[in-house]
């Protein structure tokens, strides 16, 4: 009896699952098929969900009207570019944070962690005039720096938290083994946080390529990344639906793709730490 | 060659001294065990001499250099620690290999000498495998390969086996024991466990609060215990001490006896108590014995065969020439 009851609460809870990743999964799935959309069926009411008919006009005609390519460009250029920038900043200081603490470690972190809570609106204005005068206005190196800085306390604490699982004994066990700082660090450091790295690494692209606020306000015609071209579809002048829809399925895809591959990777990472 | 010398050492973590002046020689291939209940800074001591950390002040010489500022790596030690320490991402050959690497020796050699010490702790069978794949113990004589194979001047130890069971303890212990008899190296070794202490060391270095309480041969400190702690600490069950009248016939302040000294009967003798709980170890038997008038419990050791039952009424004898004087300021009166 009591194994029946068990495997009937499963089975309740798989129902439950599946019921939420539906509900999370549906706005995605309804983007898609919108894309594949007549823009008449797009808006049509009852809204139509298999039976309609089937098109790719719409990615033809989003191809013809903007370069794809070179959205897509960019938001590898700036998402890997910022998460690599911030990796490099990022080591060290975790490193030091986490096997050289000192009184205000903890503080320091605290407040790092705290900038991510100030809304971003709020410091718009300086930064955008900062850039008028730097002349990163619309530049990719630009966007590198800013969304390396607005990522690198996640990067940081997440390093952090996966170094401080590493035991200090093996260090020590290094350094009496006559390792030097070097040695220690490249052959028993580093290959022990190489799963931790990447999945810092994963995690921080997908920020990156999904940031909105900044890539938006900051670019223009040039640097744009796939953000600023979903947006472009996104007009108060008619109603194009079913391209709006393909655009974004177009810049979803890559990172969707990236993440199905590295879902393991990702869930240990934002996971570590939490049980022993 | 490692003698070890410190001079007026001292460690302060913040405001807080761990290790108050103190001053310790360790001879060239002697087994030295530091010995002290958690806390006293045995660990500590230690890593002073590894050098991963600093001493606040003083000095300590490693075969007449002095080493105080000298970094670990430099120091031509070996430690094994009590987590073993073992690289997980490497092989046991290059877990045992690394420290030749790092003194830059060729391939050839490194083998030789990995596939010696691999002999030596019967590891040969698990030089490719990882450290995740290994029992504790052959974990164990993997982080004592490493340590052996640099040929250091003297081995460092951190309570090396108490992540291991007791049989397995057993075995170990003797097994460094016969490498240090084997090598003839210098050993420090740490640990809370008094048995280890006993039957390892050449020389224990008692410790409390940082403060070194005595410093002798196993038998030295069991026969002529310096003051009450140690008399305490060291033998199991603890000396029996007792203060009062009864000491006061002996002219001390507090006496002490040890279980295996006193003799139990249930029709005579010196005192009179009733058996509380008896432990059964097959050969001997411990007798936690109440109601004597001189202590909360009088432990006695008898023969396995001696029965005598909870609620007994039994009569003790101490070995008169066994009983230890202590004075009013806990130190031995001679």
């Amino acid at each position: 009896m009591a194994r029946s009851v068990t495997s009937r609460r499963k089975s309740i809870n798989t129902a439950l699952a599946w019921g939420v990743g539906l509900i999370i999964f549906f706005p995605i799935l309804w983007t898609i098929l919108t894309s594949f959309k007549t823009e008449g069926d797009a808006i049509a009411y009852p809204p139509k969900f298999f039976f309609f008919d089937w098109t790719l006009e719409n990615y033809a005609i989003v191809q013809e009207r903007s370069n794809y390519m070179r959205y897509l460009w960019n938001s590898v250029i700036i998402a890997g570019g910022s998460t690599l920038l911030g990796v490099v900043i990022a080591v060290p200081a975790a490193w030091s944070m986490a096997f050289v603490p000192s009184k205000r470690t903890k503080d320091i972190l605290m407040w790092m962690l705290s900038t991510k809570m100030l809304p971003a609106v709020g410091v718009l204005y300086p930064i955008y005039l900062m850039f008028i005068q730097l002349g990163l206005l619309d530049t990719r190196i630009g966007l590198v720096i800013v969304l390396m800085l607005i990522n690198l306390p996640i990067i940081v604490w997440m390093l952090y938290t996966y170094f401080k699982e590493i035991p200090g004994e093996i260090l020590e066990a290094a350094r009496m083994d006559g390792a030097t700082l070097k040695e220690e660090i490249l052959y028993v450091l580093t290959p022990m946080a190489i799963p931790g790295i990447a999945s810092t690494i994963l995690l921080n692209i997908i920020l990156a390529w999904n940031e909105a606020f900044w890539t938006l306000n900051l670019t223009a015609a040039k640097a744009g990344p796939l953000t600023a071209f979903i947006a472009s579809y996104s007009s108060p002048e008619g109603l194009f639906y079913a391209k709006l829809s393909a655009a974004s399925t177009m810049a979803i895809a890559p990172i969707l793709i990236l993440g199905w591959f590295s879902q393991k990777q990702l869930v240990r990472g934002l996971t570590f730490g939490a049980v022993k | 060659m490692g003698r070890i010398t410190l001079s007026n050492v001292t460690k302060s973590f913040g405001d807080v001294e761990v290790i108050p002046p103190l001053d310790l020689t360790i001879e060239d291939g002697e087994f030295a065990v530091f010995v002290g209940p958690s806390g006293c800074g045995k660990s500590t001591l230690l890593r002073l001499i590894a050098g991963l950390e600093d001493v606040s002040s003083g000095e300590i010489q490693i075969d007449g250099q002095d080493a105080t500022d000298v970094p670990p790596a430099k120091r031509g030690l070996a430690m094994v620690f009590q987590s073993y320490a073992l690289y997980p991402h490497m092989t046991v050959r290059k877990n045992i290999a690394f420290p030749l690497r790092m003194a830059k020796l060729d391939k050839a050699e490194q083998d030789r000498r990995v596939n010696q010490a691999a002999e030596v702790l019967n590891l040969t069978d698990y030089l490719e495998r990882r450290p995740g794949q290994l029992s504790g113990g052959q974990r164990q004589r993997v982080a004592i390969g490493r340590a052996i194979v640099r040929e250091p001047a003297a081995f460092l130890f951190d309570e090396p086996l108490s992540n291991l069971d007791a049989a397995l303890r057993v075995g170990m212990r003797l097994e460094i024991s016969e490498l240090h008899k084997r090598l003839n190296t210098t050993m420090i070794y740490v640990t809370h466990d008094q048995v280890e202490a006993m039957t390892m060391a050449d020389k224990i270095v008692v410790l409390r609060a940082g403060h070194i309480e005595q410093v002798g041969s196993p038998l030295e400190l069991y026969r002529a215990p310096r003051n009450l702690f140690v008399a305490g600490f060291i033998g199991s069950p603890k000396m029996n001490l007792i203060d009062g009248p009864e000491a006061k016939k002996h002219d001390a302040h507090t006496i002490g006896i040890r279980p295996e000294h006193i003799a139990i009967s249930a029709e005579k003798g010196d005192w009179s108590g009733v058996v509380g709980v008896s432990e059964h170890l097959g050969s001997d038997t411990f007798f936690h014995v109440h109601k004597t008038g001189l202590a909360d419990t009088i432990t006695v050791r008898a023969d396995g065969e001696v029965s005598l039952r909870h609620g007994d009424k039994v009569y003790l004898s101490p070995r008169l020439d066994m009983i230890h004087r202590f004075g009013a300021d806990g130190l031995r009166l001679s």
